[in-house]
C-alpha cells in the first residue's frame, strides 16, 4: 500500500477508535448527570450503531448508487426475523444464523432490484414501489405462523457468548462497533473501485455511463444486493440486542426513514455520513426527550420526530451535501 | 471498421432514418452533415445501440452488431460523446475521464494514470475540479476524453465543436487528426463546415433521414442537391446564375 492509500483510511481508524474509547467517559458521563447509568448509555450507543449500519446499507444503493429506496425496512426486517426465527425455530445458533440472515437479506434486495431495475425503475417510482415490498412483508410478517404473527417473536433469554448474548453491555457495543467499522472500510474500498466509480456514474447519468461500457442493470443489482445484506445485518443485531421482533419493528417505515434519513442529514454518498447522521439524529432526539421530560415532568411522545423533521429542513436549506458537507466546508478543504 | 446496411427507424408515422448505407472505412476521418432534424443524431444512436433500427443491419469490423446495447458495443470498441454533453456533473474532470477508463483498466492505479494521459492528450488541464464548473469548450473536450479513455476502434463525434468560437475549432482540430493518427476511426457529424473541409476525406449528407450525397468534402458543397437541402429549392440554381452574373 502506497502512503495515498493508508491515508485514505487514517479517518476510519481515528473514527473507530474514538468510538471505541467512549466507555472510558461512561463514569463521567452519568457522573454529570448526562445519562441516568451505564446501561442509558450503552443502550443508546448501540441502537445509535445498528441505525448506522442499517443507514451504511441504505448508503451504497441510495448514496453511492442514487437509487433512492424508502422500502429498506423490507430488507432489515428479513435480516432480524431470519436471525429470530432461525434459533427459536430451527435451533440454528445465533452466529451461525447472522451469515444466513445476512444473506437473505441480500437475496431479497435482489428480487426486488431486479423487478425494480428491469422495468426501469427510477427516482420516485423506485422509492414507492420499494415501499411497497416492504408493506408487503410487513403484513404477510402479521399474519403468518412462522414469523409468530402478530405476537411477534421472542428470542429466550440465554446469556453467554455463544448464544451472542452478552452479560456486559460493553460486550455488545463494541460487537456493533466492529460492524459499522468493517463496513465504513468497505465502503471506503467501494469508493476507490470500479465499481464505486461505475456506481456513482449510474448515479450522475445513466445513458452516459452507458456510453461509456457500463452495464448498468448489473451495478444496480449488485448496488441493492450489497445495501440489502447490509442493511439485513442491522436487523439481525437487533433482534439480538432486543430479543424480540414483531412486524412493526422489523418491517415498519420507522426503520425505511431512518435507514434514509440518517444519510441525507450526515452526507449522502460519503463515507461517515451514515454515522454522522445517526449520532446527530437519534443523539438530537434523546436530548429533545429527555430536555422536555425534564422541563415538563412528563415524557411528550413523538417530540424526537419534531426534531427528526427540524433536523432535515435545516439541513436541506443550509446544507445541502449533509452535516459532513458543512464539516468540510468549515475546514477550508 | 463500420459498415451500415439500409438502416432505417421509424416513430410511428415519421421516418427519421430511411434506407441509410454508408460505409466508415478503418483509419479515416467521415464526416455527416446534414441540416437540422435530416436525421445525423438518431443514426448515432441507431449506430450506438441506444435505440434498435426498424430496419437494416450495422456491421462493426465485420460483425453484426445490429440491437446490442450501448454498453456491449463500448466494449466491442465503438465510442460515442453527446451532442447535448452530459458531464458526471458531481465528479472531477479525472473522476469522469476515469470512468471511461476503467473499462479496459479495472485497477484504481492503471485507470487513473491512463485517465491522467488522455486528458492530456486532449488538452483538458486543471483535473481536480469538479466537472460542473468546465466552460462550454472544456465540457466539450471531457466528452472527447471519456470516449477515448474506453479505448474504443471507432469513435463517433456528435458534434464536438458545437457552441465553440473560432479560435477554439482551431485549438481542437489537431487535437482529432491526432487521435485519428494513432489508429482511432472517427465518424463525424459536423455543422462547422471548417472542420468538415478540414478533416473529413469523405462526407455523407443526410437530409429529411436520407442519405443524398456523399463524396470528398470538395465534390459535397458543390452538389446542387446538398445546396438545396439546406437553402431550399431553386437555391443551387439561383447561385450558379448569381456566380455566371458575378
Amino acid at each position: 500500500m502506497s502512503s495515498g492509500t493508508l491515508a485514505a483510511y487514517r479517518p476510519i481508524l481515528i473514527a473507530v477508535a474514538a468510538f471505541a474509547a467512549l466507555p472510558l467517559a461512561v463514569p463521567l458521563l452519568v457522573g454529570a448527570g448526562l445519562f441516568a447509568g451505564a446501561n442509558t448509555f450503552y443502550n443508546l450507543m448501540i441502537f445509535i450503531l445498528i441505525i448506522t449500519l442499517a443507514a451504511q446499507g441504505w448508503n451504497i444503493a441510495g448514496g453511492y448508487g442514487g437509487q433512492f429506496s424508502f422500502g429498506h425496512a423490507a430488507f432489515f426486517g428479513t435480516g432480524a426475523y431470519a436471525q429470530a426465527v432461525l434459533q427459536t425455530r430451527y435451533g440454528v445458533n445465533a452466529w451461525a444464523a447472522l451469515p444466513v440472515a445476512m444473506a437473505l437479506g441480500g437475496l431479497v434486495g435482489a428480487v426486488i432490484g431486479l423487478l425494480a431495475f428491469r422495468a426501469r425503475l427510477r427516482g420516485s417510482y423506485f422509492a414507492l414501489v420499494t415501499l411497497a415490498f416492504a408493506e408487503v412483508f410487513r403484513i404477510l410478517a402479521n399474519a403468518t405462523p412462522i414469523t409468530g404473527g402478530a405476537a411477534g417473536t421472542l428470542v429466550p433469554l440465554r446469556i453467554g457468548f455463544g448464544q451472542m448474548q452478552f452479560e456486559a453491555p460493553a460486550a455488545f457495543f463494541y460487537l456493533a462497533l466492529a460492524f459499522v467499522a468493517v463496513v465504513l472500510v468497505l465502503n471506503r474500498v467501494l469508493e476507490r473501485s470500479r465499481f464505486g466509480a461505475w456506481l456513482v456514474a449510474v448515479r450522475e447519468n445513466e445513458d452516459a455511463a452507458r456510453a461509456l461500457g457500463v452495464d448498468t442493470l448489473a451495478v444496480k443489482l449488485k448496488a441493492i444486493t450489497l445495501s440489502a445484506a447490509i442493511t439485513a445485518v442491522a436487523g439481525a443485531l437487533y433482534t439480538q440486542k432486543f430479543l424480540y421482533v414483531d412486524a412493526n419493528i422489523a418491517y415498519g417505515a420507522w426503520i425505511s426513514v431512518e435507514a434514509l434519513l440518517a444519510p441525507i442529514v450526515g452526507g449522502i454518498g460519503t463515507v461517515f455520513g451514515p454515522l454522522i447522521g445517526a449520532v446527530a439524529l437519534i443523539g438530537l432526539g434523546e436530548a429533545a426527550k429527555t430536555a422536555i421530560h425534564a422541563a415538563f415532568g412528563s415524557a411528550v411522545p413523538g417530540v424526537d420526530l419534531v426534531v427528526y423533521g427540524a433536523l432535515l429542513i435545516v439541513v436541506i436549506a443550509f446544507a445541502p451535501r449533509g452535516l459532513i458537507g458543512l464539516l468540510k466546508a468549515g475546514g477550508g478543504r | 471498421m463500420l459498415a451500415v446496411e439500409t438502416l432505417s427507424k421509424r416513430f410511428g408515422g415519421l421516418v427519421a432514418v430511411s434506407d441509410v448505407s454508408l460505409t466508415v472505412p478503418e483509419g479515416s476521418i467521415t464526416g455527416l452533415i446534414g441540416p437540422n432534424g435530416a436525421g445525423k443524431t438518431t443514426l448515432f444512436t441507431l449506430i450506438s445501440g441506444f435505440q434498435t433500427p426498424s430496419a437494416g443491419r450495422v456491421l462493426f469490423a465485420g460483425e453484426d452488431v445490429t440491437g446490442r446495447t450501448p454498453e456491449s458495443l463500448a466494449v466491442l470498441g465503438i465510442a460515442r460523446t453527446f451532442q447535448i454533453v452530459q458531464p458526471f456533473a458531481g465528479l472531477t474532470v479525472l473522476e469522469n475521464v476515469a470512468v471511461g477508463a476503467y473499462l479496459r483498466h479495472p485497477g484504481r492505479r492503471d485507470a487513473m494514470a491512463h485517465a491522467e494521459a488522455v486528458a492530456e492528450r486532449v488538452g483538458l488541464a486543471d483535473l481536480g475540479r469538479p466537472a460542473s464548473s468546465l466552460t462550454v469548450a472544456g465540457r466539450k473536450r471531457l466528452e472527447l476524453a471519456r470516449a477515448l479513455a474506453t479505448g474504443p476502434r471507432l469513435l463517433l463525434l456528435d458534434e464536438v465543436l458545437a457552441g465553440l468560437n473560432p479560435s477554439e475549432i482551431r485549438d481542437i482540430i489537431p487535437v482529432i487528426r491526432a487521435i485519428r493518427d494513432s489508429g482511432v476511426t472517427i465518424l463525424m457529424i459536423e455543422h462547422v463546415m471548417q472542420a468538415v473541409m478540414s478533416l473529413c476525406e469523405q462526407v455523407h449528407v443526410l437530409a429529411n433521414g436520407r442519405l443524398i450525397a456523399a463524396g470528398t468534402p470538395a465534390e459535397v458543397v458543390s452538389d446542387p442537391q446538398v445546396v438545396e437541402a439546406y437553402l431550399g429549392p431553386g437555391a443551387a440554381g439561383r447561385l450558379q446564375k448569381g456566380a455566371a452574373h458575378g
